[in-house]
Order: structure tokens, then sequence, then C-alpha cells
């Protein structure tokens, strides 16, 4: 291990794993308060504001208590759940039945494990990536040692023998050394501290090694959170078809489809992130919005197609076709009741802060507050946190606005829009990633030209759809409106 | 009938451009829409909700709620037990138990004519009652009525069957000066209705006969 993993560390993180999921169950529980009283805001009403904490009870302490319109809610709403009738209806399929809101919950929890919810600092890399000398110093030092060169150079750097996490490329044991010799050189030449300085500096400064992540140094950070998080469309399929239930079944087949289709420009969309930091760490991908500024500004097309596969992996409006209330009676859940109906709900919920969580550290620059410099100690990791949360907070708000704003598509609307807009739009928005990175036409304006050419090609989505032929539709009908009868004149041209 | 050209509106499908395409404007305006109810409920007007229990709901004055039997001026049930309302009633919850009049009712008219049965029982289901007010259009001396009443509870079926005594405790309670129930619209608030009054060839016949 070249990090220390000390008791002071294990502490911590125990300490965050109970933190975060305690936090996590209330803010659940709020969130569901919140998106009731968006909805009726949304809509001219006032939206739950009977139950405070007294209950209902009318004797002396709970009087103190009382006027607290609605924020009792969660709670009676949860003891609710808790204790109503465990119904099993009879012809379910027992075990999966049982099993599928324990896998919603399950997964959606595992995911905030990789996910940082606070201030973190990448730990060192051997080699970094973004710098052009460093790489010119590699490729310089590419040519084989003697033995006896090799041999020294291992002896000089014996404690590093395991491949460093963090650089994902030395693949083999002359490659690490030569990439520790051209670190050595790099930091002499320009007087720079070299990786074992740097790591030893890390692993010295405890309050800056508390990763407000359950997880820190997980080098395929984000792919763990997509593999999770596509995981829980194993909790809507199996509860819809345990059901027995034909709607619920209905409602499981569209998840499925949704959540495949949906994963893929999800995934796309992030791979221009990715090339550009040279990382799935999701604390590197934050430190390195922090240094170069937000990848929202520079990849909007991507963010834009990331959030709309969120919606559509979250199942919410406009995408919520799974449970579709209007159609399907709840879908999925529709034979669930009590703890386990809550279950589905937390686990809902838990992802929704979770991806919230993924997209603010991805493209909102995560813990960054811009144009503020930083506290020290304390301080700033107070700021840092309620930055995050603000960032959270704002775009689970939005995410419950979208819900009384779009109407949900239609099927074959949902996947034309995944197939035939998203995935060649995400492609678009990694090629021109792609083509910046290598040929670097504006040199420091390059990532400006990103911003540019992604919105270009937004622009030019729309207008090559508008060119392109219609499907066939029914017999041209000529509406005439009458303003007092309504007569709909047909004429089949 | 031919529609004449000038009442003919013609809709046409709008265009859909690359700005339409995008779909973005459109979310950005729907967006607005829905932010702005937000905050016209938080901070402006505020919500469409009546709040119930502590905010009364201003009901129009025919709304049809809890039945009420009306007295006549000597405070005697103005029921004349002739069973048009049961007859009428969809949901079959009105039931009434006729007996002759006492004798100075008999020889003391109300309102110009001679009451020969009275209702000895009058009962009504609240809970049956579909609050169509049927009843209350088929009776000819306007003693049945639908109040304004809406805060109907019980804690049992039983309470809700009212019985004589209790509808024309009804009829109390609503006719108090400070009521806050106004009175009904529909019939003409205890005088007679129109079925009751008598038909203006024969009126002389009848009220002859009411003297006499």
């Amino acid at each position: 291990m070249y990090f220390e993993f000390t008791t002071f560390h294990l502490v911590v993180t125990l300490i965050l794993i109970g933190a975060l999921m305690a936090v996590i169950q209330g803010t659940c529980a709020y969130l569901i308060l919140a998106e009731r009283k968006i909805s009726a805001w949304a809509q001219d009403r006032v939206g739950p504001n009977r139950v405070g904490f007294d209950f209902g009870f009318n004797f002396f302490p709970f009087t103190l208590l009382r006027g607290m319109g609605g924020l009792g809610q969660p709670i009676a709403d949860g003891l609710k759940f808790l204790l109503k009738e465990q119904v099993i209806p009879k012809n379910v399929d027992k075990i999966f039945y049982l099993m599928a809101p324990c896998i919603a919950v399950s997964t959606a929890l595992l995911a905030l494990a990789v996910i940082p919810f606070g201030p973190t600092k990448a730990a060192p890399v051997l080699l970094d990536y973004r710098t052009e000398e460093m790489l010119a110093e590699v490729a310089k030092r590419t040519r084989p040692m003697t033995p006896e060169e090799q041999e020294r150079f291992i002896a000089e750097n014996n404690e590093y023998q395991e491949t460093p996490r963090g650089a994902a490329w030395p693949a083999t044991e002359t490659e690490k050394v030569y990439l520790l010799a051209a670190d050595a050189a790099h930091a002499r030449a320009n007087g720079t501290e070299p990786f074992r300085e740097r790591i030893k500096l890390y692993n010295s400064e405890k309050l800056d090694r508390v990763q407000f992540v359950i997880a820190p140094h997980v080098d395929i950070g984000v792919v763990f959170v997509l593999a999770i998080g596509s995981l829980a469309v194993y909790a809507i399929v199996l509860g819809g078809w345990s059901s027995n239930n034909k709607y619920s079944f209905l409602g499981s087949l569209r998840a499925s489809a949704q959540m495949i289709s949906y994963e893929i420009p999800m995934g796309m969309s992030l791979l221009g992130v990715f090339l550009i930091t040279g990382s799935l760490n999701v604390e590197r991908l934050i430190d390195y919005q922090v240094e170069q500024g937000w990848n929202v500004l520079f990849q909007p097309l991507a963010c834009l197609l990331f959030i709309v596969s969120l919606f559509a992996e979250c199942n919410r409006v406009p995408f919520d076709l799974p449970e579709a209330e209007q159609e399907l009676v709840g879908g999925f859940h529709t034979e669930y009741s009590g703890m386990k109906f809550a279950l589905f709900f937390l686990g809902e919920y838990t992802h929704m802060i979770a991806t919230s969580f993924l997209v603010v550290a991805l493209f909102f620059g995560g813990w960054h507050l811009p144009f503020v410099g930083e506290l020290p100690g304390v301080a700033g990791i107070v700021v840092k946190l309620l930055v995050f949360a603000v960032k959270m907070a704002l775009f689970i708000i939005f995410y419950m606005y979208i819900r009384w704003t779009i109407p949900r598509f239609r099927f074959d609307q949902l996947m034309g829009l995944a197939w035939k807009v998203m995935m060649p739009l995400a492609l678009i928005s990694l090629l021109i990633v792609l083509f910046v990175q290598h040929f670097r036409p504006l040199g420091e304006y390059d990532r400006w030209l990103m911003t540019g050419v992604s919105l270009l090609s937004l622009w030019l989505a729309a207008v090559v759809s508008l060119r392109m032929p219609k499907p066939p539709t029914r017999a041209p009908i000529t509406y005439v409106g009458h303003p007092i009868h309504g007569v709909r004149r047909l004429s089949v041209n | 009938m031919p529609i004449p050209e000038s009442d003919v509106k013609w809709v046409k499908t709008p265009t859909i451009g690359w700005v339409e395409q995008m779909y973005i404007p459109a979310i950005v305006e729907g967006l607005r829409t829905t932010v702005r109810h937000s905050i016209a409920t938080l901070f402006g007007s505020g919500a469409r909700t009546q709040e119930f229990p502590e905010v009364e709901p201003k009901l129009p004055a025919n709304y049809r709620g809890v039945h009420r039997l009306n007295r006549d001026e000597k405070g005697r049930v103005k029921c004349v037990a002739c069973y048009m309302c049961s007859t009428a009633c969809p949901a079959h919850c009105i039931d009434i138990v006729a007996a002759p009049a006492p004798k100075e009712w008999q020889s003391d008219p109300v309102h110009g004519y001679p009451r020969e049965k009275y209702p000895e029982t009058f009962v009504i289901d609240e809970l049956r009652c579909i609050y169509c007010g049927m009843c209350e259009q088929a009776c000819p001396v306007d003693a049945i009525e639908l109040t304004t009443l809406y805060d109907l509870t019980g804690l049992s079926r039983e309470d809700m069957i009212f019985d004589k005594e209790k509808l024309l405790a009804v009829f109390d309670e609503t006719t108090k000066p400070d009521a806050k129930y106004p009175n009904p619209i529909r019939t003409r608030s205890g005088k007679l209705g129109p079925a009751s009054e008598l038909p203006p060839d024969q009126g002389l016949t009848f009220s002859s006969t009411a003297q006499s």
C-alpha cells in the first residue's frame, strides 16, 4: 500500500457510513415532503401542512411542538408505513416479490459509496496526464534501460513496488520504472516535489485525507456508479414480474427496455469528461474542474444528454413510464403495500440523491465555489459540504419542477429520443472532445472551442431532424372548427 | 343547415422550426410557467385552497345539505304526511308514519286549509340519502327542505338516522337569527311554495271549504 491506512481513517470511514445512511434516510423522507410541497405550489395548492410534531396528541409535552405545519408529515408517513399490514398477495412469486424492494434500496445505497458529498482531495498520481512536458519526458526516456540501471532504480524506489493507484497507465514493471524515473527527472528539472515526496506529504496531513466519500481513491469510480445504478432495474423487473399482475408486468417490461436504452447515451456522454480529465476517479474529476473550470461550461451538450438520461434512469417524469399511474395503476409497485412499498420509494429517492450528486460532481464542479477563496481548516470543510448540498438540492428541485412541466412521453417517442437523437448526439459530443484533444487547434482556447462546437451541433441536430423524412401518418384530415358547435369536417385528400 | 363561412375558423397545425425542434425553449417556457405559479402561491396571491376547519367555505345558497322539517307559525310541524316526498325519493330513505292530526289542528287551519293528517314519525336515513333535492320539489307544503348545513358527522350509523325531533331541531338551528348557514333559496323558506298555493280559479272554493 502506498497509502497509510490508520485507525483514524477507519474510524472516519465508519462514521461516514453511519452518518450517510442516517442522513440519506432522513433526506429521502423530507424529499418526499418537498416533492409534495412543490407539486402543490406549482398547482396553486398549499400541500401537506397539518402534521407538526405533536402528531395530534393533545396533552402537555406535545403542545409545545405544535404549529410546525407539515414538517412532521414524513415521520407520520414513515410510522404509517411501518405499522401497516404487510400484505403479500396470494399468487405472487414470494421470493422475488420480497427480494425486489431490497434490491431497490441496496443498489441505490451501494452507488453512494464512491460518490463524494463533501470536500475531497485526489491522491497524488505518479503521472500527471495533463502536463505536456512530462509526456515528452516519458517519451524521451522510453528506451530500454540497461539491466544494471533497472536494478538500481528498482532498489531506489523499492517502497513503490506495487503499481501506484491513481496511475492506470503503467501496465508493466518496466513502464512503471520509467514513469518513476521520468517523474523524478521532471521534479528535479522544475524544482517541484517528486512523487514519493508528494505521497509522504499527502499521508502526513490527516485532515486533508479525510475524504467525504465512503470509499475514496476508487479508480473505477464513475463506472462503479453506473454499473450499480443500472442494477436498480432488476428491482423493477423482479417486482413487476413476481407480482403476477399484468399492469405490473407491463411496467417492468417498459422499465427494462427504457433503462437499457438510456444507459448508452448516459455512458457515452460521460466519455468526453473522462477523456479530458484522464481519470474515472470522482475525486480527480472534481479536482480537475476546480483547476480548469466546470465541465458544464465546456461540454454543455454532454451535460444536457447526461441529465436527460438521468431522468430516464430515475424513472422520473417525463420518463416515468414504468410507473405511469394513469395507464398502469402504479406499474411495477401496484401490488406492493406498507413497508415494501416504502422501500421502493426510498430506493427511488436515494437514486435521485445519488444521481444528483453525480451530476454535480461530474459537471458542476462538486464542492467548488467559484470566485471565492478557500477557507482553511474545519470552516473550509463545512463550507464545501454546504456548497455540495446546495448544488444537489438545486438539482433535485429542478427534477421536481420538470415533473410539473413536461408531460410523459409515449413509449415510441421515448425510444426514438434515446436511439435516434441522444445516441448520435452523444457520439458527436465525444468526437468533438477527441478532435480537440488530439489536434488542439486553438491552443489555450480549445475548451471554449468545444463549447461552441457542442452548441452548434445541437443546433445542427435540430436542423437536420427537420429535414428528415417524416414517418407515414394517417390519411390527412382537414379540421374545420366551429366556434360554437365544434364541427369537424373530414376531407380525405 | 350549412355553417356560414364567417363562423368557420380554420385551424392549421403550427409549423415547427429549428427552435421548436430543439425542445429547450419549450422546456424553459414550461418551467417559467410552473415556477411563476409556485412564486405566486408562495409570495403572491396565495393558494386557492380553502383551509376548511379554520376557514368556512362560502357555499352557494342553493347548496343541498342536511334536511330540515319546517315549522309553521305556531311551531307545529308543517308536514301533512302526504307521502309525496318518500314517493319521489330515489334512494328510498324517507320513512313516514301518518296519523290523524290532533283535533285542534284540524279546526285551526294552517294557511287556509284544514289538516287531516300529520306525521307520527318522520325518519330520514341521512347515509342513504343522495341529496338530490327531489323531496323538496315534491313537497306541496314546503315542509321538507335541504339546508346548507354541510359538516354533518356522526359516530355511528344510528346517529345518522334522523327522526322528526332531530329534523325539527335542524330547523330551529338554521332559522336562529345568528345562524351561520344561509337559508336555502330554492323554496321560499317557510312560505308556501307554488305547488301548495291555491290555483287562482279554485282558490275561492278551497278557502271557503277551509273556513266553513
